[in-house]
């Protein structure tokens, strides 16, 4: 069965998301929910996690090995599944992270070259 | 792609259920915490989540291998699709089937013979250690070893590990029952150490057991053990009576220890125990050599050739200086297999045309059933599928088909092996070692997965090409077929059968310039008449008997007497050597020549005979006369000479009577007093060898050839039946009773043997031959009948509109004619180049044989016009009125 190709949008938001779910998890083990909600509160709520791509991007990273998962208690004391970050994963965080903010001062840049600041 | 993973997914995803249902309740639970109704907050949670379905869908197939998971679809689509079309699938199976199983039978026999090693550990290093001999004007390729080389080779050489001598001969074993004629090997003490094999029961030869004088010792196949003792284990230290001898048993070779020569299969292993005392013109031997680790070949043959001065030096003064010996180290498996080799290539070259014809046949039904299937294909294209996938489920579709005809094919060869096996044709050696093993399963499935991608990626390159017009719409338009697929179609259709016609005339060529070869071969004059009325006969005569020439002349002559007296027996003589039979070779010098010193008259072969031999073969008495029994009796120097021999020796043969010769290096000077007809002894396909023959008194002149037992020949009617045998046996046993009988047989089987290679190249080549004829007729006519069945609509109008049923019968008549037209020009060329290969097997007849290809061709154009015939007269029987309403 043929696999459908992924917009490039997509891939560049994918990345992205993974990224964030790394950063996310720095703080220590967290549940789909609490991660979701980590990301929409830490963005002041303009990114949206969509959940559609969040549980899928959890899976992929954990395939990876940059993530592991146990099952274990939430707040309210119900089952849930617990992400924590490897030390594989910590490395990769900070790979990612100097790559984005390459990729942001590249894009501030052509966005606001010089030139239009002086005008 | 990490199968853990793939395995686990159903596990996986359960898991992910969960995780998602967990989801839901705590965001449910927080929702409620702000004050929603229990059934709103669930359903708020559910629209913040989304499609969970979705979601599991993308984890799962994430843990998928997407091509394993297609190929397992496809393969059920594929194996639903040929349950669905039965007589297609059969046809398709069974015809490669036909040409899988035919390829991989003769595989078997290639491998088996020539390929596999042999049966011995390490066999690469076995060699057989001979030399090519320069004497006089001959050239000889396999010089024959002696005691007295082993002696010097045994001491001097650096190359070898283990080092043997051996002789096949005959046994008489007796006080057993019925006295038996047994198959003995004469071997040095190094022969079984150097073929590596160790006993069953008991042990090899020592040394000890090899000196002359030493007791006499036996050792035992584990065939004969099972024969004659039932495989009883108390057999070890048993005495029995070989040749009126005591040997004491001391070993049993286990079942796997074979010598792999037709007809050399040993009974007993007997020890030489040579005596160097004794002269050294002894050359009855062949020699192996295990080389020493690491040792090649080229290397082993420097070796002897280093030894051989110091073996000619101290031996040369025996009249060996004439002899110019080269060293002609090679291997074993070489001697064992000979130039059968070369002929099982050949022969598996032209079956392997079988299996392409076949392709070709099953590539053309499926071009058709791709038509057929065009709606389900451009359904399959418009729902998606891409390109790739459906020509990769087509792929899977081809070689299901070929993977079942090569399952079938395995039961074919089987089949097949064990007729061959069972007829035991002695041309062959090594005839237990063809097996269906794991490199024939190898190299079945190699040439399945081969031909399946072959005769599958032809429709698929034909019928979705970029070209053609392979989408819903074209199909639609086309009104059920499309419109621009069917041109090109049709011409790959035609070439098809246009390649299998000309590869089946290739295969007709060949099996037709054996059927001549054979037909040469029956129309050669052998030299005897009617041979399947000389029936042959061969006491075991034992060395007591051998050691007093006169009591077993006498002997000879008593059981001569008796078996004349059988009733129905017009004419009896004896000889040591019968016809086809080799006799002993000896230097001759005639008389009336001169020779320079060094140099010696060639070898010629010599053969003992009785009066009345020629009688009883009715071979022709050409000059002078036959000997009688007086000169035998009375050791008369006189000789008759071969047809041959006379013309070389003196260019005349009237001439040659009166002339004398001498046999050998000393005895007397013999007189020629008859010249009879040559007498084909190499084989129907050699020239007849020049042949001395003498009256059978003076064997003892010739030097120590092997102790002597001659074969009686009656000339009867009664040939072969149970009644005359046992004539023969009271007889022999009337003289003596305890004379095993060899060689029970006629001349005609002995001249049969002789055609061997021929025959069994015929029947393989007559098979292929038949069957490629029988797979173009089937591709012709299946082209043919699809043409009529897809144009019946336009014969219809052609019909309504007047055409006579005729000239519609002879449109699709002669496109049947086009096309095997061109089929057998491109085979003739084809043919014309790769005959010149099978020139070895030919006699009598050029590789590029004008009849035989005219032959082949008339075969191959009559049956195409059968094969035409039939649908276009179907064409013809349209009913207008029906298909002009159908439409």
């Amino acid at each position: 069965m043929p696999r459908r190709e992924s917009p490039l949008q997509s891939e560049m938001l994918q990345g992205t998301l993974d990224m964030l779910v790394l950063r996310t998890l720095v703080l220590g083990p967290a549940h789909g929910q609490t991660i979701a909600h980590a990301i929409e509160r830490g963005s002041q709520d303009v990114l949206q996690v969509e959940h559609g791509s969040l549980y899928p991007a959890l899976h992929r990273l954990q395939n990876r090995g940059w993530i592991a998962s146990f099952w274990g208690t939430s707040e309210n004391n119900r089952k849930a599944k617990y992400y924590r970050l490897t030390p594989e994963g910590r490395k990769q965080l900070a790979a990612q992270k100097s790559r984005w903010e390459q990729l942001v001062r590249a894009i501030s840049r052509i966005m606001s070259p010089p030139s239009e600041q002086k005008q | 792609m990490n199968w853990r993973r793939f395995i686990q997914r159903t596990q996986t995803d359960a898991e992910q259920e969960q995780e998602l249902e967990s989801y839901l309740e705590i965001t449910t639970d927080e929702y409620i915490a702000r004050g929603m109704a229990p059934d709103e907050a669930r359903r708020a949670a559910r629209r913040k989540l989304g499609n969970p379905t979705r979601i599991r869908e993308e984890i799962y197939q994430m843990n998928t291998a997407t091509f394993v998971e297609g190929t397992f679809q496809d393969l059920r689509n594929a194996a639903r699709m040929l349950r669905l079309n039965p007589a297609f699938s059969i046809t398709a199976i069974l015809t490669l089937a036909l040409g899988i199983g035919a390829t991989t039978a003769m595989f078997s026999v290639v491998n088996g013979v020539v390929i596999k090693p042999l049966p011995y550990p390490d066999s690469d290093a076995l060699v057989t250690v001979t030399h090519s001999a320069v004497f006089g004007n001959v050239r000889g390729r396999d010089f024959p070893f002696s005691p007295q080389m082993l002696a010097v080779y045994l001491a001097n050489n650096q190359t070898f590990q283990q080092f043997g001598m051996w002789r096949p001969d005959f046994a008489a074993i007796t006080g057993l029952g019925d006295p038996e004629r047994a198959i003995a090997f004469l071997v040095t003490q190094g022969f079984l150490p150097a073929l590596g094999v160790q006993p069953a029961l008991g042990r090899w030869f020592s040394p000890a057991d090899d000196q002359p004088g030493a007791p006499e010792t036996m050792i035992l196949s584990d065939g004969y053990w099972h024969r004659r003792f039932g495989g009883d284990p108390r057999v070890i230290g048993r005495i029995i009576t070989v040749d009126s001898r005591l040997r004491q048993v001391i070993g049993v070779m286990p079942a796997r220890f074979i010598i792999p020569i037709p007809g050399l299969a040993p009974d007993l292993i007997l020890p030489l125990q040579i005596n160097l005392a004794q002269p050294p013109g002894d050359f009855n031997y062949r020699a192996l050599a295990r080389l020493k680790p690491g040792v090649t070949a080229p290397q082993a043959n420097a070796d002897v050739g280093r030894m051989l001065p110091i073996y000619l030096g101290r031996y040369a003064g025996h009249r060996m200086d004439a002899l110019h010996l080269l060293p002609a180290v090679r291997a074993f498996k070489e001697d064992v297999v000979g130039d059968v080799g070369q002929v099982l290539w050949v022969l598996l070259g032209s079956i392997s045309i079988l299996l392409l014809i076949a392709c070709a046949n099953v590539a053309n039904l499926l071009l058709v059933r791709a038509q057929d299937r065009g709606q389900e294909l451009a359904v399959r294209a418009a729902l998606g599928a891409s390109w790739g996938h459906i020509a990769r489920s087509l792929i899977v579709e081809s070689l299901m088909l070929s993977l079942l005809g090569a399952l079938i094919s395995v039961g074919l060869t089987y089949g097949g092996l064990q007729v061959l096996v069972a007829r035991g044709p002695a041309y062959l050696p090594r005839l237990t070692e063809i097996t269906i093993d794991s490199s024939v399963l190898a190299f079945t499935l190699a040439i399945s997965v081969v031909s399946g991608l072959l005769f599958g990626l032809i429709p698929i390159v034909k019928v979705m090409g970029p070209k053609s017009a392979w989408t819903l719409a074209g199909f639609v338009r086309g009104g059920g077929r499309w419109a621009s697929g069917g041109k090109s179609q049709h011409r790959s259709q035609d070439a098809l059968v246009v390649v299998q016609v000309a590869l089946a005339l290739v295969l007709l060529v060949s099996s037709g310039l054996m059927i001549r070869t054979f037909q040469n071969l029956r129309r050669v004059d052998p030299g005897f008449a009617h041979p399947e009325e000389i029936q042959t006969v061969r006491p075991v005569m034992p060395p007591g008997l051998i050691a007093h020439p006169d009591r077993l002349v006498r002997t000879e002559a008593q059981i001569l007497e008796r078996l004349a007296a059988i009733p129905g027996v017009t004419s009896a003589a004896y000889t040591n050597s019968l016809p086809m039979d080799r006799g002993i070779a000896v230097i001759v010098y005639p008389e009336s020549k001169t020779y320079a010193a060094g140099e010696l008259p060639p070898t010629r072969t010599v053969k003992m005979i009785s009066p009345g031999l020629f009688r009883t073969l009715q071979t022709r008495v050409i000059a002078g006369r036959d000997v009688d029994w007086a000169e035998l009796y009375n050791e008369r120097n006189v000789v008759l000479v071969s047809e041959s021999f006379a013309r070389e020796t003196w260019d005349t043969v009237a001439g040659a009577i009166g002339k004398r010769i001498k046999l050998g290096t000393t005895g007397s000077w013999q007189e020629v007093i008859g010249v009879v007809g040559d007498i084909r002894d190499n084989g129907a396909d050699q020239k007849a060898p020049p042949i001395v023959y003498c009256p059978a008194r003076e064997q003892q002149m010739i030097g120590p050839v092997s102790p002597v037992s001659v074969a009686f020949t009656l000339r009867s009617n009664r040939t072969g039946t149970e009644g005359f045998l046992s004539d023969i046996r009271k007889a022999v046993a009337a003289v003596d009773p305890n004379l095993p009988l060899a060689s029970i047989n006629t001349v005609a089987a002995l001249y049969e043997i002789s055609m061997e290679r021929t025959s069994f190249s015929l029947v393989l080549l007559g098979i292929a031959g038949g069957l490629a004829l029988l797979l173009g007729i089937v591709g012709i006519y299946g082209v043919l009948a699809y043409a009529v069945m897809q144009r019946q609509r336009e014969v219809g109008i052609r019909l309504a509109l007047g055409a006579q049923p005729g000239t519609v019968k002879g449109m699709f008549v002669y496109r049947g004619m086009i096309l095997s037209g061109i089929g057998i020009a491109l085979g003739m060329a084809v043919a014309a180049g790769l005959t010149r290969l099978m020139s070895s097997l030919l006699f009598g007849v050029r590789p590029v044989d004008a009849a035989t290809f005219a032959a082949a061709a008339g075969v191959l154009v009559v049956a195409a016009l059968a094969a035409s015939y039939i649908p276009a007269r179907r064409a013809a029987a349209v009913d207008p009125v029906d298909t002009l309403r159908g439409q």
